[in-house]
């Protein structure tokens, strides 16, 4: 045993030795330890260095609310995890452990310079300093503050570990199993609610299990033996969960909440065995109990943040609940009561502890106690400075005026290794104020407490703003009873014995004799913030609390303010001499404590990050060595590279051989929408452009959706099928946005009608075969069917069969080549297509993929809606006023299309364009200008699509361009970073522009 | 996160609808007979009020039907859900 761990618990095993690394250093400990608490038996205080000035700091707390002891764990496996508190990681065997923020190390680090030239680095220096010269903000400013800003290394390899989520619904639940979440939990669970208490800890009992002391007794026990007894029953109830190691990090809307259970954090990595790691809970409660306790304040004094300065009660929990003694000479600084337990702890176990209290008097049963006991106490005093460079040796402490604004007297210095501060308690509002709940100020300690309005939650104990223990148990009794509407329980009689706190007095910050800009008076910890910061800020005009916040980085580190806000907001109201309530507070957002990404993403990371769709073809794509193209949550085929063929090589190959013999595709991903209906024609008529009624059954027709606005938002093939029955195709992307938005205009504003849609894109399998050898393999795969323009004219469907299987062929083409589409049962698409590859070998079928039919169809000038189209586009713009009837009443759209913006004539329109070096490809995306000598140049569009054609052996490209249509022929420059190339403007039809090909 | 009541399938977690904007904006009848500013007025003026909205929700991930909905923007509290084609609660 060290000589600091004093005092045998049992919380800690101390027959169990643990032993773990520290800066490279190796300690024991015990099962039960924190990190915290195994490196404070070992006597190490100093574990980080300050982020701004680099100074040393301790570990101050026992909690989440650590802004000092925060290290990085496991560094240089791919287990690692920066900004993990000391207080909270439970001690397992082989942990390895490192302070951040320190080079070369954190007994020696260079950046403690910043700590001498400190009067040079106030609030706001970086954005005042790093401004001029302009030039230096990239190259070196920019990396310098890089280097040395953040906290921590993030990890460099894949995380290993499993993630979980779980969705949970409950009657009650209960956040925090301190003494008002036991009561309160009890209560619950004994009325039969299906009830789940969570807390973050490994044990329950809150600060009421290491309570021994005279002065608080419950029904004649010791507190700390009370509340273990309880706990015992606790277990025992059957519709209780109870959920220890988790904690929350979020309270929404509706009582639905997010908790981060551990999992196995807590155990040594060669222990762990691939498990889960964490668990984020998905709770949605009917109703919510937040017990979360209450949050000690630190005092704000020169030099208050040297190693060895801790918060009073930590230093209690250290003794009591770890068997550590901060250190054999403690002086403890207070404003209040509870600071005396820890006084009357320590001296119970001969440890020397000197008390310095910033108020006259206090006549309350615990002070009598510590005076009992001897320990010297001096009043209306206040500590002026400290000393010790890595760790606290001394205080220097004065008198308090009347009113507390100022100091007299001598100077007096007592020597100690452990300055134990308390500023009175504050309740951690966070969830209540998370949850949409807002706060009220109460004067007479300076707290701010929850104002409850909600009716399905409700905040019991310390968080509630009841700090003695009568109260807690009482008024928890009392709101709990009334919440869940129950008459009478077990608490209801009780018999609590406390000190009760009589004497007041609050000072946010300790008045010295040292000028204030000399001072080093912390707030914020963690981002080295001090008073002084504070004061500058509101002397340079920022006065709302968000401001001074975000000016001084006050409560904005990893800590998120859990000790700083309170005593930012008192100096803001002290000095502007406003009242504390009337400033309100920052907001507190979720989380409560960081969440590892894992947790949060849970199990949906590489395959199950996002749903991928394959046809049923897919298989023979891959066989056929397919590279792949994701369209929307597709994986379409993009081109079919032959040996080593490249991109450009094999799309070249695919679309000759398309137009001059045979392509297949698969063309399964289109989106397709059956529907069905006495109204389905009328329905059409208003959803697309041009008209529906005359269209005849077994007859194709090519329709364009426009928005509301008159913008072109998707298009393709419909089918009649029957009288009332059309099959609509949507494009690939569009396909579930197309069905929504037809919902919408059925359902809403059309119920009238009456029309059925069913999305049944994945029902059927689609391989479409173009070329002027497509007639042929038709025919031999559908021997008995003709196949003549006049039996089965182009923009017509025919049901057939292959071997007593249904299908449908459309001869439709987005290619302008002869070709047909069969479309069959999703489960028979791969022997369907490998029926059409085998039937078109002797025509050297070539299967092609999006590539090669984005470059058929821009030969053809067809437009890909989301490529040549970007939301601005009206059917007019993209030269298809052939589309959008005339005689139609109405239809979605059409009022946009005479608004005084779409008939602009300077509106971008779609053109072609052909580079005058015919082998020139340009950049999709490239922007196009006309006049290169006026300044700034003006731009007037952009090429949308750009492919060398093969079948016309040039360059081709799509455009839109301002003003376009009245530019055939005009010269015009595309500029590139090291060239600029000229272009003709042309038509969009770049290929048989007599469609003969279609019938050839 | 909202818990939602669809009038269709009841309460479900909001994860499951999406919201279509203001409600109890009718399309025009007659679209071709009004100004632009009139039809201004239908496609791209919406309230956007801190308080009570009346909105538009689909349970686009459950029964795929819209509904409306009565809602306080302020605080998220959900006072009414109602179907297509009802009349709007009064307050």
């Amino acid at each position: 045993m060290t000589k600091y761990r004093v005092n045998k618990t049992k919380h800690v095993d101390q027959t169990k030795t643990v032993s773990f690394d520290f800066d490279g250093k190796s300690y024991h400990g015990f099962e039960g330890d924190t990190l915290a608490s195994a490196l404070l038996s070992n006597g190490v205080h100093l574990v980080g260095r300050s982020f701004k000035y680099h100074r040393p700091r301790g570990i101050m707390s026992c909690g989440s609310e650590e802004p000092n002891a925060i290290c990085q764990i496991n560094e240089d496996t791919n287990l690692t995890e920066p900004n993990v508190r000391a207080t909270e990681i439970e001690l397992y065997e082989g942990l390895k452990a490192s302070s951040q923020n320190c080079w070369p190390s954190v007994n020696f680090d260079i950046g403690g310079i910043n700590n001498f030239i400190s009067p040079f680095i106030p609030a706001g220096f970086y954005y005042k300093t790093f401004m001029w010269p302009k030039s230096f903000w990239k190259k070196i400013y920019e990396p310098l503050i890089r280097w040395s800003a953040g906290l921590g290394k993030s990890p460099t390899k894949p995380d290993p570990e499993l993630y979980d989520h779980k969705h949970v619904h409950c009657d009650v639940l209960i956040i925090g199993g301190g003494i008002s979440g036991i009561i309160a939990s009890k209560i619950a669970a004994k009325k039969n609610l299906k009830t789940i208490l969570i807390e973050d800890k490994n044990i329950l009992g809150g600060s009421t299990i290491f309570q021994k002391n005279e002065n608080y007794k419950i029904n004649d026990k010791y507190s700390g033996e009370w509340i273990d007894e309880e706990i015992a029953e606790l277990k025992k109830l059957d519709n209780l969960t109870i959920k220890t190691r988790t904690s929350l990090a979020a309270y929404h809307s509706y009582n639905y909440l997010l908790a981060k259970e551990n999992i196995s954090d807590h155990l040594p990595l060669d222990k762990r065995n691939g498990g889960i790691r964490q668990r984020l809970w998905k709770i949605r409660a009917d109703k919510v109990i937040v017990a979360t306790g209450a949050i000690e304040r630190p005092l704000v004094f020169n030099n208050n943040d040297r190693p060895g300065i801790m918060l009073s009660n930590s230093v209690k929990k250290y003794l009591d609940f770890y068997g550590v003694s901060c250190g054999f000479n403690n002086v403890i600084f207070t404003n209040n009561d509870s600071a005396y337990e820890t006084a009357v702890s320590l001296k119970e176990k001969g440890i020397s502890v000197e008390i310095i209290d910033i108020r006259t008097k206090s006549n309350s049963k615990i002070v009598k106690n510590a005076e009992q006991l001897g320990v010297k106490i001096y009043w209306n005093s206040t500590v002026v400075n400290t000393f010790g460079l890595r760790k606290i040796n001394s205080v220097e402490i004065m008198n308090l005026s009347e009113d507390g604004s100022n100091i007299v007297g001598d100077k007096n210095r007592i020597n100690c290794d452990c300055l134990a501060i308390s500023g009175g308690w504050t309740p951690m509002v966070h969830m209540h104020t998370q949850s949409g709940g807002k706060l009220d100020f109460r004067e007479i300690d300076q707290t701010f407490i929850p104002n409850e309005i909600d009716k399905n939650h409700i905040n019991v104990g310390s968080c509630n703003g009841d700090f003695e223990l009568e109260e807690i148990i009482n008024n928890t009794n009392k709101k709990v009873k009334n919440f869940l509407k129950v008459s009478e329980t077990e608490f209801d009689n009780i018999s609590v014995l406390n000190s009760k706190e009589l004497d007041k007095r609050n000072i946010w910050l300790l008045p010295n004799f040292i000028s204030e800009s000399k001072c080093k008076s912390f707030i914020d910890f963690q981002n080295d913030s001090t008073a002084k910061d504070i004061k500058l800020a509101l002397r340079e005009g920022f006065k709302s609390i968000e401001h001074v916040k975000r000016y001084t980085t006050t409560g904005m580190a990893t800590d998120q303010g859990k000790l700083s806000n309170m005593h930012a907001l008192g100096i803001i109201a002290d000095t502007a001499g406003v009242k504390m309530g009337t400033l309100g507070t920052t907001t507190f957002r979720p989380p409560f404590t960081p969440l590892t990404f894992g947790a949060i993403v849970g199990r949906s990371v590489d395959n199950f990050f996002d749903i991928i769709r394959k046809t049923s073809i897919h298989e023979w794509h891959i066989q056929n060595k397919a590279k792949f193209e994701n369209v929307g949550q597709w994986k379409r085929p993009w081109y079919y590279p032959i040996n080593d063929e490249g991109l450009h090589d094999a799309v070249q190959r695919e679309s000759k051989a398309a137009r001059d013999s045979v392509g297949i595709l698969d063309a399964s991903t289109l989106g397709k929408i059956d529907i069905q209906g006495t109204d389905a024609s009328e329905f059409l008529n208003r959803v697309y452009t041009n008209a529906w009624s005359k269209l005849g059954i077994g007859k194709c027709r090519y329709g364009l959706m426009l928005n509301e606005d008159g913008m072109v938002y998707d298009d393709g093939v419909t089918t009649r099928l029957g009288e009332n029955h059309y099959l609509m195709t949507t494009t690939t992307g569009g396909a579930a946005n197309v069905l929504s938005k037809l919902e919408d205009y059925l359902q809403t504003e059309w119920p009238e009608l009456d029309v059925y849609l069913t999305s049944v894109t994945d029902h059927y399998s689609t391989a479409s075969i173009c070329g002027p050898n497509s007639r042929k393999i038709l025919k031999k795969i559908f021997p008995d069917k003709d196949f003549s323009d006049d039996a089965f004219p182009h923009m017509s469907y025919q049901n057939c069969k292959i071997d007593e299987i249904n299908c449908r062929i459309m001869r439709i083409s987005f290619t302008g080549e002869l070709s047909y589409e069969i479309n069959i049962e999703s489960k028979y698409g791969k022997s369907l297509w490998e029926k059409c590859i085998e039937a078109g070998k002797e025509f050297k079928i070539t299967p092609y993929g999006t590539e090669t039919m984005h470059l058929l169809r821009a030969e053809k000038g067809f437009i890909i809606v989301g490529q040549d189209t970007d939301g601005t586009m009206t059917p007019i713009d993209l030269q298809m006023d052939w589309i959008v009837s005339k005689k139609k009443y109405d239809f979605i759209g059409k009022r946009s299309l005479y608004r005084s913006d779409t008939i602009r004539d300077d509106r971008k329109q779609l053109v072609g364009l052909i580079t005058d070096d015919p082998n020139e490809i340009l950049e999709e995306g490239a922007q196009i200008v006309s006049d290169m000598s006026k300044k700034p140049i003006e731009m007037i569009g952009h090429v949308t699509s750009s492919y060398f054609s093969p079948n016309l052996n040039k360059s081709i490209a799509l455009a839109v361009v301002k003003s376009g249509k009245k530019m055939n022929g005009q010269k015009l420059i595309v500029p590139m970073e090291n060239k600029n190339i000229n272009v003709t403007v042309s038509d969009s039809v770049f290929l048989d522009k007599e469609n003969k090909r279609i019938n050839a | 996160m909202f818990l939602i009541n669809c009038p269709y399938c009841g309460e479900r977690d909001q994860s499951e609808f999406s919201c279509g904007g203001e409600a109890h904006i009718v399309r025009p009848k007659q679209p071709t007979e009004l100004s632009d500013d009139q039809w201004a007025e239908y496609l791209f003026m919406r309230k956007n009020i801190k308080g009570v909205q009346f909105e538009r929700w689909n349970h686009a991930h459950g029964c795929r039907k819209w509904f409306n909905m009565v809602r306080d923007t302020s605080n998220d509290k959900i006072h009414a859900v109602y179907k297509m084609g009802e009349k709007p609660p009064v307050e």
